[in-house]
C-alpha cells in the first residue's frame, strides 16, 4: 500500500476523531447553557405546561395501549412458566416487579424517544432551518431559554408519570388476563404483590430509572435539534439520531443502573 | 454637472449626518483558509435606504449578521449607532439587538403563533405593557402593512407576500432604530413585490428609521432605496445613488443592471478546457 494512502486513511480517522470530541466538547457545553438557562425558562411556566401538554398528554395513547398490552402478553407467557412449578398465584408479583422495575421505566423510555423525542427533534431542527431561532436571537430573546429549556423540563418532567401510567396499565393488563381470563384467585394476585413489592427498593428505584432516562432523552433531542443542519436532510437525520441515541443510552444507562440498584441480585 | 460614475462616493450623499451603522475594513471568514469578506467599507447615514446588493452567496447575508452581532469579523470595524459591535457583552448585544429589528428571508415566522402573536412577541418579551395596550400596536403595526384582518390567521395560511409583509411588521413593532431586510423580494409575485417595496420605502420615512436591504432584486432596489453597495467575491466592487447606477459604465454595475449571462462575473465555473476535458485532439 503506498503511503499516501496510508496518510490519507489516518488522516480520514484523524479528522473523524476530531469531530466526535468537538460534537462531545460542544454537546457538553450545550448541556451546561441549558441547565443554565432553566431558571429562565422555568420561570416562563406556560411554556413548560405547553410542553408536559405536548411530550406527556398527547404520548398518552401509546404509552396506555402499550402498557396495557406488554402486562397481558407478560400475565400469559408469565403464567405459562409459573404454573410448571406449581406458583401460579405468584403471576401478580412477577408481573409487577417487571414492570416496575425494568419494563415500566425502559419501554416508556423507548416509546417516549420515537414519540415525544423525534417531535422535538424535529420540531427544533425545523425551526433553525426556518431561521425561527435567528430571529429570536435577533429579537433578543435567547433561544436557550425561550425555546430549549422549556422542552427540555417538558420532558424531564413528563417521562416518570408515562412511566408510572404505563406500569399501571400493565399491571391492570395482567390482571385482566390473569385473574379475569385465567382464572387466578383475584386476593393472591393482590396480597402477594403488595407483601413482595417493596416501595423503597423496587417503587422508588423505578422512578429513579424513569427520571434518568427523561434527562437521557429530553437532552438528546434537544440537543440534536439544535445541533441539526438547517436542511431537511439535516432534520431527518437529526430526528433519527434521536431515537437511535436515546433508544442505545437508555438500554445501556438501564444495565448500569441495575448493578447499582439492585445489588442483591448480584453476580456470583 | 455630470452624474459621478458608480464606484466613487457622490458629494450629494449627505455624510455629515448622523452614521447609523459604519464598517471600516472588515474582514470575515468562518475559517482560516477561506475568506467570505475582505476589506468592507460601507457607512450607512441615518434616515436612509441602503441596498447591498450581488450574486448568491458573495457575502451579502454575512455582512446583515455581522451587524447584528451574531458573526465577529476576523479584522476591521462594525459600529452600530455609535457601538462597536463586537466588543459587545452578551448584555450589550441584547440591548442593541433591542434597537434593530430584522426581516428574515422568507420571513422566519413562528409557526406555532398566529399573526397577532408573532408580532406581539417582541412586545410581550421586552416591554411591561397591558394586553390591551399590545392589541392596539399590535393592530396598528398590522394596519400599516395592510393586514389587520389577518391578525388571526396562522402563518402556513400566509400567501408569500402576506407573511413577508406580518414579519415586517413584526420587524418594527418596537420601532427600532435600524432594519434590516434579507432578501425581502425573494420568491414574490409582482404585485406583493411591489408592496413590500413600497412599506420598506414608507415605514423607513414614516418612523425615522434607518434601512438596510440586501437583495439581488436590481429594479426594485433602484426605485426605493437612497443609495447601493455592490458585492462580489466578499468585496466592494461598486457604489452609487440609483441614478449614478443607472448611468454608469462599469462592466459589473452594467452587468447585474443588464442580467448578462457572462461578464465580470463568468458564465462558467472554473473547469478543465473542453479539448482536455472530452479528450479531444487535433488529427
Amino acid at each position: 500500500m503506498p503511503a499516501s494512502a496510508i496518510a490519507d486513511g489516518l488522516r480520514r480517522v484523524g479528522a473523524g476523531t476530531r469531530r466526535v470530541f468537538a460534537r462531545l466538547g460542544f454537546a457538553a457545553r450545550f448541556t451546561v447553557a441549558v441547565l443554565a438557562h432553566s431558571p429562565d425558562g422555568l420561570r416562563r411556566i406556560r411554556l413548560t405546561l405547553r410542553e408536559i401538554y405536548f411530550s406527556g398528554v398527547l404520548s398518552l395513547v401509546i404509552i396506555l395501549v402499550s402498557g396495557l398490552f406488554v402486562g397481558m402478553v407478560l400475565a400469559l407467557q408469565g403464567y405459562d412458566v409459573l404454573q410448571r412449578y406449581g406458583a401460579s398465584e405468584s403471576l401478580g408479583v412477577l408481573v409487577a416487579l417487571s414492570l416496575v422495575r425494568e419494563l415500566g421505566p425502559v419501554v416508556a423510555g423507548l416509546l417516549f424517544a420515537s414519540r415525544a423525542g423525534s417531535a422535538i427533534t424535529a420540531e427544533i431542527g425545523l425551526m433553525k432551518a426556518t431561521d425561527q431561532l435567528s430571529a429570536m436571537e435577533m429579537m433578543a430573546v435567547d433561544p436557550l431559554a425561550r425555546v430549549v429549556a422549556p422542552r427540555f423540563w417538558g420532558g424531564v418532567i413528563s417521562m416518570p408519570l408515562l412511566a408510572a401510567l404505563f406500569s399501571t396499565l400493565g399491571i391492570y393488563g395482567a390482571y385482566l388476563v390473569g385473574v379475569k381470563l385465567i382464572g387466578i384467585d383475584a386476593g393472591a394476585f393482590w396480597g402477594n404483590m403488595q407483601s413482595a413489592v417493596d416501595f423503597r427498593e423496587d417503587v422508588v428505584n423505578g422512578i429513579i430509572k424513569s427520571v434518568v432516562f427523561g434527562l437521557i432523552v429530553s437532552l438528546i433531542a434537544v440537543f440534536e435539534g439544535y445541533d441539526a443542519a438547517p436542511t431537511a436532510e439535516g432534520v431527518s437525520g437529526a430526528t433519527t439520531r434521536t431515537v437511535v441515541g436515546s433508544s442505545l443510552t437508555i438500554l445501556a444507562a438501564d444495565f448500569v443502573l441495575t448493578v447499582f440498584m439492585f445489588r442483591g441480585v448480584g453476580v456470583g | 454637472m455630470p452624474t459621478p460614475p458608480a464606484g466613487r462616493t457622490p458629494a450629494a450623499f449627505d455624510r455629515r449626518r448622523t452614521t447609523a451603522v459604519e464598517l471600516d475594513n472588515v474582514t470575515f471568514g468562518y475559517d482560516r483558509t477561506r475568506l467570505v469578506l475582505s476589506g468592507i467599507t460601507m457607512s450607512i447615514p441615518r434616515g436612509r435606504v441602503v441596498a447591498i446588493m450581488g450574486g448568491s452567496g458573495c457575502g451579502k447575508t454575512t455582512i446583515l449578521r455581522l451587524i447584528g452581532g451574531q458573526l465577529r469579523p476576523r479584522e476591521g470595524r462594525v459600529v452600530v449607532a455609535g457601538r462597536s459591535v463586537p466588543d459587545l457583552d452578551r448584555d450589550g448585544l441584547y440591548a442593541l439587538r433591542r434597537e434593530v429589528g430584522m426581516l428574515f428571508q422568507f420571513g422566519a415566522l413562528f409557526t406555532d403563533m398566529t399573526v397577532f402573536e408573532n408580532i406581539a412577541f417582541p412586545l410581550r418579551e421586552h416591554t411591561d405593557l397591558s394586553e390591551e395596550m399590545i392589541r392596539d400596536l399590535v393592530l396598528m403595526k398590522l394596519n400599516a402593512v395592510g393586514l389587520r384582518g389577518a391578525a388571526s390567521l396562522v402563518p402556513s395560511s400566509l400567501s408569500g407576500g402576506m407573511a413577508r409583509r406580518v414579519a415586517l411588521a413584526r420587524a418594527i413593532a418596537l420601532d427600532p432604530m435600524l432594519a434590516m431586510y434579507d432578501e425581502p423580494f425573494a420568491g414574490l409575485d409582482p404585485i406583493s413585490l411591489g408592496i413590500v417595496g413600497q412599506l420598506i420605502r414608507k415605514l423607513n420615512d414614516a418612523l425615522g428609521i434607518t434601512s438596510v436591504i440586501v437583495t439581488h432584486d436590481v429594479y426594485e432596489s433602484l426605485k426605493i432605496v437612497d443609495y447601493l453597495y455592490f458585492v462580489s467575491e466578499g468585496r466592494i466592487v461598486a457604489q452609487g445613488t440609483p441614478a449614478e447606477v443607472r448611468a454608469s459604465t462599469d462592466p459589473f454595475v452594467r452587468q447585474f443592471v443588464d442580467g448578462e449571462a457572462d461578464g465580470p462575473v463568468p458564465f462558467h465555473v472554473k473547469a478543465l478546457p473542453l479539448e482536455e476535458e472530452f479528450a479531444l485532439h487535433a488529427g
